[in-house]
């Protein structure tokens, strides 16, 4: 398969940037202002043949004789977005989606490879339901599937998992969910166990004791009766977690961070040469609590939607380099969980495909504590979770692999169900004005999404 | 911050395009002309009440369902009273959730009961935004009155206590109240202090310890007292709240016993407050635990005007809702007329 590229503009990234060490990103921290991380440079042809970019305007006027034009006028190209944390629901869910539809689904929001969180049913602890991901994922051929296996066996926080077997399986990473271990002496063990077996830990960090409640605690839950979950159920978790990261050596990966301190926890661990990195989902960047006030379950989450402050330090945090990474924390529902009086209603947004709407409104942010350049998004959805999973850092170079996002951030539509891929329609932006259109995803050398406007 | 919320304000929800009520779900949002708007009526509606012959025909043939999803003795009997007086057709579901959660859900059987040509659901329910969500997206065309939602508000009884005050003060402006106990998880309390701050009071205490207390209570609107006597200074009114046996569980307080001795309203305490202060509560009280019997019973307490109040605003607020809802229908059939003359 040979696919070219026309008349579009690249994504070069800085290479000091993309490829720094640990320590160097470190010593970034204490910048004031940290370098951007690329820049936009016009292009007349990229040459993909055989999963591989084989050319960059090519001089030799040597037709290419390629199998698929796409025409990149107005677009921006850079690598395939990479999502650190989507629920795919298969196997046991199917309800709320499969594995081919929210594959399928991702490649519409320009990603080319995912991380999908153990609590399936059954869940992900043993090779044998990792291979059934594997083997549906390949069929489905829309994106690159990272299973992240289970922490500890069945999620119970009980036993450990079979960490090596998981690995030879193909598991990138460990992962509890949002099923918090109770004692502290098995994360302990789990994390060395991880460790032996050189297994980054992805933790969604929750003290179970403090996480009763349905919402942020603040302002609006204290207004409408619903009872919140303090940030302190997330920070004094980020606390123990990080001293135990930094006992055990383990690569300790925080996922989804929602809380202001957490974020100042984070900076530290990091500057005291810990080796911690984390994630923030998407909503969090752009949602508060307020967006509850009104009991609307579409905007009910885990972790919950917090306040504006925490907001502010979430994207203070991403654009300093203390979070990593952004990721759509993609959760599809069939309609009646979400139709229910709030408390009893299920939490997640279905959020993979609107990742870089949502990114242009924050690059069109023009207050300068809420704005995150587009080019910055984009390295906290590439080259940071590449680094994260010790994956090569994906970049629009020849030799690279073929994973590709084509995006047109001119095209504006109004977002309605019937458009959207995912099984799970559950998301607040329904008939909203989106801005921004993927008009092609290549995996792996491959069209695996087409805007409908571009296919015929 | 970008992307808009669509959501529907409960505020607006529950009100007409001419800015009538037509569900009745929080009095949070609502002016203080409509409060007082109710509160005239309630006045107008006590009469009834009095006479030899209860009934006035204002919700005659009309249906009205009690759907009490959580326990209740005192509201859901003054519901009743209140719509049978209006002269309409009454039916009590007291529905077990436990049961209910095993068949059908809520949408369905709510669905179910709109088939029968319900044309006001009463709903009490164990979970905060249950009665905003059956008005939103379940039965839209009938008119929902929240009987108690969870922590989050109970605005009828809110309304009660209004109509006590105003008939016992005369007047909100220049009066300093304070409402005692579990602030936390009393939808009382969110009701009273927002009805209160509309309404125009001079202050609003709140006295509790901080475990009773939500994190950011002092955003809604009121001044925070953990000394009990240093809160009682100067009171026109106080209102007590029930304290639940099961808040000793959970460390929130250690025992009854110095619950009381710390937040118990005795004569020696209500000594405190201005010698004409009034004593309320929401009921049913617990002698010995909140409030001393003598208190209760005393010439300054006024528990039982309270009950009675509360059929004059359950008739005020079903009437008003009823008329709103007619005149929704009204316009919808207006509407109807003239997309079919095009």
């Amino acid at each position: 398969m040979k696919i070219e590229i026309l008349n579009g503009k690249r994504l070069v990234s800085n290479e000091k940037v993309s490829k720094q060490s640990v320590e160097a990103k470190h010593a970034e921290l204490k910048l004031e202002k940290p370098k951007t991380s690329g820049q936009w440079l016009d292009f007349n042809r990229i040459e993909v043949s055989d999963g591989v970019i084989t050319g960059i305007d090519t001089e030799t006027k040597k037709s290419f004789d390629a199998d698929i034009t796409i025409d990149a006028q107005n677009c921006l190209v850079f690598p395939g977005l990479i999502d650190l944390n989507v629920s795919l629901r298969e196997p046991g869910y199917t309800a709320k989606g499969t594995i081919a539809t929210e594959t399928k689904a991702a490649a519409a929001g320009g990603v080319t490879a995912l991380c999908c969180s153990p609590d399936t049913m059954p869940i992900n602890d043993s090779e044998a339901v990792t291979k059934l991901i594997k083997d549906l994922a390949e069929e489905s051929n829309a994106c690159k599937v990272l299973p992240l296996g289970a922490l500890t066996q069945g999620l119970k926080g009980a036993q450990l998992a079979e960490y090596a077997l998981l690995k030879a399986a193909h598991c990138v990473a460990l992962s509890n969910g949002f099923n918090p271990i109770k004692n502290l002496a098995i994360t302990k063990r789990c994390f060395e166990y991880a460790a032996t077996h050189k297994l980054s830990v992805f933790i969604n960090p929750i003290e179970p004791s403090l996480h009763e409640g349905v919402m942020h605690e603040g302002y609006v839950s204290t207004t409408i009766g619903l009872q919140g979950i303090p940030s302190l159920a997330e920070t004094t978790a980020v606390a123990q977690l990080i001293q135990i990261a930094k006992s055990t050596g383990v690569h300790l990966h925080l996922s989804q961070v929602s809380a202001q301190e957490s974020v100042s926890q984070v900076r530290d661990a990091k500057l005291a040469g810990i080796n911690v990195t984390a994630d923030v989902a998407i909503h969090n960047l752009i949602f508060t609590d307020q967006r509850v006030a009104n009991f609307n379950s579409a905007y009910r989450c885990m972790p919950p939607l917090r306040s504006e402050s925490d907001r502010l330090a979430l994207i203070e945090g991403l654009k300093s380099g203390v979070i990593d990474a952004v990721t759509s924390a993609h959760q599809p529902h069939e309609a009646a969980a979400k139709q229910m009086p709030f408390a009893e209603t299920q939490a997640g947004m279905s959020g993979v495909e609107f990742i870089l709407p949502i990114a242009m409104a924050l690059d069109n942010q023009l207050s300068e504590p809420c704005h995150i350049s587009l080019i910055d998004f984009i390295h906290a959805m590439t080259h940071a979770p590449a680094s994260i999973l010790n994956m090569t850092s994906p970049e629009i170079a020849c030799g690279h692999e073929a994973n590709i996002c084509v995006f047109d951030p001119t095209i504006k539509k109004v977002l309605h169900a019937e458009n959207i891929l995912s099984q799970g329609k559950n998301t607040p932006l329904l008939r909203q004005t989106l801005t921004g259109q993927v008009k092609a995803t290549i995996f792996e050398g491959n069209i695996s999404y087409q805007s409908e406007t571009d296919s015929n | 911050m970008p992307f808009l919320d669509e959501t529907e304000s409960i505020a607006s929800l529950q009100l007409t395009p001419s800015g009538k009520l037509k569900h009745f779900l929080t009095v949070s949002g609502l002016s203080k002309e409509l409060l007082t708007e109710i509160l005239d009526t309630a006045d107008s509606l006590i009469e009834v009440g009095e006479r030899n012959i209860k009934k006035v025909p204002l919700l005659r043939g009309k249906t009205v369902v009690n759907l009490f999803f959580e326990a209740s003795t005192r509201t859901r009997s003054t519901f009743e009273l209140a719509a049978k007086r209006l002269s309409a057709d009454v039916l009590n579901l007291n529905i077990n959730t436990s049961a209910a959660s095993k068949g059908e859900t809520l949408s369905d059987m709510l669905r179910n009961l709109e088939a029968m040509a319900s044309d006001m659901f009463v709903v009490r329910h164990s979970q905060s935004g249950a009665p905003h969500f059956i008005a939103e997206s379940v039965t839209p065309g009938v008119a929902i009155i929240n009987a108690g939602d969870g922590w989050h508000a109970h605005p009828t009884q809110a309304m009660l206590d209004m109509l006590t005050i105003r008939q016992k003060k005369g007047q909100f402006e220049g009066l300093k109240v304070a409402i005692i106990g579990d602030i936390l998880h009393s939808r009382v309390a969110r009701s009273q202090i927002r009805a209160l701050n509309t309404l125009g009071v001079d202050e609003v205490r709140v006295i509790a310890p901080n475990t009773l207390l939500p994190k950011y209570v002092e955003s809604l609107g009121v001044t925070v007292f953990n000394d009990m006597d240093a809160g009682m200074k100067d009171l026109d009114v106080v209102i007590m709240l029930r304290l639940q046996k099961e808040r000793m569980q959970g460390a929130l307080l250690p025992s009854e016993h110095e619950y009381y001795q710390l937040f118990g309203l005795t004569r020696a305490r209500l000594k405190h407050a201005k010698p004409d202060a009034i004593v309320m509560h929401p009921g049913p009280i617990n002698r010995g635990v909140e409030i001393e019997s003598e208190v209760a019973d005393g010439e300054q307490s006024v528990i039982l005007d309270q009950v009675t109040n509360g059929i004059a605003i359950r008739m005020a607020v079903m009437s008003m809702a009823m008329s709103g809802q007619a005149e929704v229908q009204l316009l919808q059939q207006e509407q109807a007329k003239e997309h079919s003359a095009l």
